[in-house]
């Protein structure tokens, strides 16, 4: 019992659980500026599966996982401005523009995958990101594992948390985003151009969700297949609710969600007579209950998922 | 024109549609459909079948048959309806590659009885559905021997997918051939509940190592557990379903290959022959069904002479992978010796022999 808890494994839990939390804190940071501004993001598997494949193929083809990074960002981005397009100047409903966006990319980066690089053939492979060596910083227990011991991505990922924060909550384009989510009408009414604010914001979120799938291919792997985020969207949708849409709730929805996946597969190596099947359980039930526990305090905005159209004046 | 000659000249008209029947029947190609639960990239089961229809296809003939194959069909109810529309599309032959698929196999043909369907890896047969197989749990015994002579921490590593018969049989054919020339080796296990998710098979494999693990072998469809073993430079790992070394150079030792294509040719040929009947099939070694990819050249010659001689052993039948005495990870007697886990008692087999750390 006691050589489970011995350094190595603690440091490589800890390590896991922020390795774990990463692609799932970036798109839940991607859905929080996009539910913030009123529109409902279902899509975010989407997004972060054609960033996953896009980053993928820009960083084999062109030999440099920073132009895979940027080319995720961009499909992430583009594809939430096609949410734009039906969710904000058409007024579809936007739960199910989100549901076709999630089954269109499982085709659409099949699809491509294998006009690019062949069916049926060994996967092509990248060198992904490598944690960056900060020396003794990332010997020291349990410090070390969780801030230093990691690649550029993480970091970035971090450093998108704050400056969300900063967004959101100490700029008055914080304010805007969340008047136009609240009560646009009154918002239109103060000058606030909301359909630009909502498709901002949409270009934003899609441009994470989508860095949040790259992350799967060019950080954690170094490989992309067909369907490779499995899940990690959906879970992103309940990280972000569980987080009350604030940033650092959601870094700590993702982390605590991150840490309940490593655990799961560490517990498994414990000599305790519990079975598998509850093991392979913890991190969606300890979301079912912390949800449940956080229910009505979800931080929702009052006009989320509602189309919004614009009044035309009355001419005296 | 007369009412009579009005009919002789429609009855041409709707005959000549018909003249070219007999020459379009011996021109018409067999449809085949594979339907997979993943990608044919993925470097492990769904790559195995997508080699085995390449190879019937090569052997059979792109003019006799013609296939269609249909990815990321999850084993649900929604299988069910991508059999049913193949059925309606003319296909009358119809791999489904994975056991998920078997209810809904069943309710589908007993709807289309002209159409031939076969179930990978299941356990129910009907007038118009086949089971194949194949005993991945001999490679298995190959590869453990040399993971318990390979290894210097005397702890091995598997990384299953589901605690089902056939990855719980291979974990044990595993252990036991380890264990045969290494009494010391430990396996210890970790499910991480999918077939195929690349992050988490990598922290698995990150878990194991953590935990002095140098030796890792997976069910999993991907190369992920190889990459990380390659990373970390520990004494290696083994490839699924497919050589994996083009991912780890120095960590893959070798490989289970499964090799569809020997039946999925002697399959197709017999429904163009009218000679399909409703059968088992579970081959391995001997027939080729099972290959162990090659080895890599830092293993020691007498650990490769004694893997083959492993692989020899099963395919004369002089080996068998679960031969008495056999004790579970309990202490408790299974197996007698003289006694075997034979056919029929291999798919009740819900525990995991000595050594086995689950």
């Amino acid at each position: 019992m006691m050589d489970l808890l011995n350094n190595a494994v603690l440091a490589g839990f800890i390590a896991a659980s922020v390795r774990m939390a990463i692609p799932i804190l970036l798109a839940a940071i991607g859905g929080m500026f996009s539910e913030k501004s009123g529109v409902l993001n279902i899509g975010l598997e989407g997004m972060m599966l054609l960033g996953c494949f896009v980053g993928f193929a820009a960083a084999y083809a062109s030999g440099s996982l920073l132009v895979g990074v940027l080319a995720a960002i961009v499909a992430g981005a583009l594809l939430g401005l096609v949410l734009g397009v039906f969710a904000v100047t058409i007024g579809s409903n936007q739960v199910v523009v989100g549901i076709a966006i999630n089954l269109l990319m499982v085709g659409v980066t099949g699809f491509f995958f294998r006009l690019f690089f062949g069916s049926g053939t060994s996967s092509p492979r990248i060198t992904n990101f490598q944690p960056i060596d900060f020396g003794v910083l990332g010997q020291i227990p349990i410090i070390g594992p969780l801030l230093f011991q990691h690649d550029p991505l993480t970091y970035l990922a971090l450093l998108i948390v704050v400056l969300a924060w900063v967004v959101m909550h100490r700029s008055t384009v914080g304010l805007a985003i969340s008047a136009a989510g609240e009560h646009p009408e009154a918002a239109e009414t103060l000058g606030l151009n909301v359909p630009r604010i909502r498709y901002l914001c949409l270009l934003a979120g899609g441009a994470l969700a989508g860095l949040g799938g790259a992350f799967l291919s060019l950080s954690a792997t170094g490989l992309f297949i067909d369907n490779m985020t499995s899940g990690r969207g959906y879970i992103a949708l309940a990280m972000l609710i569980l987080g009350r849409r604030y940033p650092f709730g959601i870094l700590a929805a993702a982390l605590l969600f991150g840490a309940a996946d490593a655990l799961q597969l560490r517990t498994q190596l414990l000599p305790w007579n519990i079975p598998l099947q509850f093991l392979l359980m913890l991190p969606y039930v300890l979301t079912i209950v912390v949800l449940a526990i956080a229910a009505g305090r979800t931080g929702a905005p009052a006009a989320l998922g509602a189309p919004f159209r614009r009044h035309k004046s009355d001419g005296a | 024109m007369t009412r009579r000659n009005m009919l002789k000249a429609g009855a041409a008209a709707a005959a000549l549609p018909l003249i070219g029947i007999p020459r379009a029947f011996a021109q018409e190609k067999l449809k085949v459909a594979f339907v997979l639960i993943g990608s044919p990239d993925d470097n492990g089961w769904n790559f195995g079948h997508e080699q085995g229809r390449k190879k019937m296809l090569e052997a059979i003939g792109a003019d006799k048959v013609d296939t269609t194959v249909v990815t990321n069909v999850a084993e649900g109810p929604d299988s069910e309806r991508v059999f049913r529309e193949l059925a309606q599309q003319g296909h009358k032959l119809i791999y489904a590659t994975s056991f998920g698929y078997g209810d809904y196999v069943h309710k589908v043909a007993k709807q289309f009885p002209d159409v031939k369907f076969e179930w990978a890896t299941g356990n129910a047969t009907a007038a118009n559905v086949s089971t194949y197989n194949a005993r991945f749990h001999e490679g298995r015994a190959v590869i453990g021997t040399i993971a318990g002579l390979m290894t210097k921490t005397n702890i091995g590593a598997y990384i299953g997918s589901f605690p089902i018969p056939e990855v719980r049989m291979g974990i044990n054919a595993f252990a036991i051939a380890a264990r045969k020339v290494n009494p010391e080796f430990k396996l210890k296990v970790v499910y991480v509940d999918s077939w195929f998710d690349p992050a988490k098979e990598a922290d698995a494999a990150r878990a194991l190592i953590d935990q002095g693990v140098d030796v890792i072998t997976q069910h999993t469809d991907g190369p992920a557990a190889l990459q990380v073993a390659e990373e970390r430079g520990i004494v290696g790992g083994f490839g699924q379903g497919a050589d994996m070394s083009a991912f780890a150079p120095n960590a893959h030792l070798s490989a289970i290959i499964d090799n569809w294509g020997p039946h999925y040719i002697k399959s197709v040929q017999s429904v163009l022959d009218g000679t399909w009947v409703e059968s088992s099939v579970w081959d391995g070694l001997a027939s080729g069904e099972v290959e162990i990819g090659p080895f890599n050249k830092k293993i020691p010659a007498d650990v490769v002479a004694k893997a083959e001689a492993v692989k020899a052993g099963i395919i004369d039948g002089s080996i068998h992978p679960f031969a008495g005495p056999l004790k579970d990870n309990t202490g408790a007697e299974r197996v007698a010796a003289g006694d075997v886990i034979d056919d029929g008692e291999f798919w009740a087999v819900d525990w995991y022999v000595e050594g086995v750390e689950a």
